[in-house]
């Protein structure tokens, strides 16, 4: 009986500190009941332009290309179901990190004798995007244990520095000030559970490093380099951040 | 070519009201927008769509700029009889397209 005081205290200590941790919250739950529609419904989702694009590169051999994903992958259905929820992932021959992108582009040309899709083109968001739908539904669980580890270090470390003109931090922003208001848009959380994703503001599907790159001439920052390996490890800290949070690729966004 | 999302019953009842759908993956660019450079970029819209049901016309449309990229269209018919529903259209560019999906009705 005694203790009980003291127990009292510690919860009530405890409640701010939980609400400041607060819970995981997607984009999704912030976007307008339109927004939230198109997404819902895969017959009016613009993503799945690319969707079913990425279903046909899926099949296609390529002039010049031994073989198509298919020859070796069969089905996607089964054989990505889950993948895009774990990416980015180790690559032990490489020893780095890659971004699911890079992983198509390095099966490409490893594997298919044929070169990489260029970043943002519609083949490389076409085939994530499609890779992507298989894991749907599938909570975000990338592996944070292991040679990975220094990378996603490298990465939280990333998202805690301030930078740019306006000196911001992704974390100034997309923790402190997430379900605040920047003019007139809820700031969201940042995960990056949809990605590829259409955003109504691009009138284009889009991957995270588009995303990010936009954030950053935000706060006027020099924006990475496409193949930077800054963003790889900012997106594998922000993948591990969300994690838990369902895959909703290709998600909807204003 | 488009990449094209068309979205039509296979089955309907006679006398039924269905809802045609079409998603089409184009610029629609507004052609008031300038490039880097400063030069105007040219209009670049899709300018008439028409969907036909058996070659009887179901709606006709007439688009202008301010609509966005890849627009959807969506529109309800009355379905009589069985066949072809075709949805076609024309951009500023004189590219025709046309996309054509079989419904039956019982």
């Amino acid at each position: 009986m005694r203790r009980a005081p003291a127990l009292l205290v510690l919860a009530l200590l405890l409640v701010p500190l939980d609400a400041g941790a607060a819970e995981k919250r997607s984009g999704y739950a912030d976007a307008s009941p339109q927004t939230r529609a198109m997404q819902d419904d895969d017959s009016i989702n613009p993503g799945f332009l690319w969707v079913t694009q990425g279903e046909a590169l899926w099949q296609a051999r390529e002039a010049g290309a031994a073989r198509s994903c298919a020859d070796c992958h069969g089905e996607a259905r089964q054989s990505m179901r889950g993948v895009a929820a774990r990416y980015p992932a180790y690559d032990a021959s490489l020893g780095r990190p890659l971004t699911l992108e890079q992983r198509v582009g390095e099966c490409r040309r490893q594997h298919q004798g044929a070169p990489a899709w260029p970043p943002e083109s519609d083949e490389i968001l076409a085939m994530t995007a499609f890779i992507g739908l298989q894991s749907r539904g599938m909570p975000l669980s990338v592996a944070v244990e292991g040679p990975v580890r220094p990378f996603l270090e490298a990465g939280r470390a990333l998202y805690q520095t301030r930078m740019g003109q306006l000196d911001l931090a992704f974390a100034q922003c997309h923790d402190r000030l997430a379900g605040e208001r920047l003019a007139g848009s809820v700031i969201p959380q940042g995960h990056p559970n949809g990605y590829p994703l259409y955003r109504l503001e691009w009138q284009s599907l889009g991957s995270l490093r588009r995303r990010i790159r936009g954030c950053l001439v935000g706060v006027r920052a020099e924006p990475f380099a496409a193949d930077a390996p800054e963003l790889v490890d900012l997106e594998l800290y922000l993948a591990a951040r969300a994690a838990g949070l369902p895959v909703e690729t290709p998600a909807v966004r204003p | 070519m488009a990449r094209v999302l068309m979205n039509v019953p296979a089955k309907a009842r006679k006398g039924d009201i269905v809802e045609l759908k079409i998603l089409i993956s184009h610029p629609m660019e507004s052609g008031f927008r300038h490039d880097a450079t400063g030069q105007p970029i040219p209009r670049h819209i899709i300018r008439e769509f028409v969907c036909t049901w058996n070659d009887e016309e179901v709606v006709r449309v007439d688009l202008f700029p301010a609509i966005s990229a890849n627009p959807l269209l969506s529109f309800h018919a009355l379905a009589e009889e069985s066949g072809t529903i075709v949805m076609s259209w024309t951009d500023d560019r004189g590219e025709r397209q046309s996309e054509g999906a079989a419904i039956s009705v019982e």
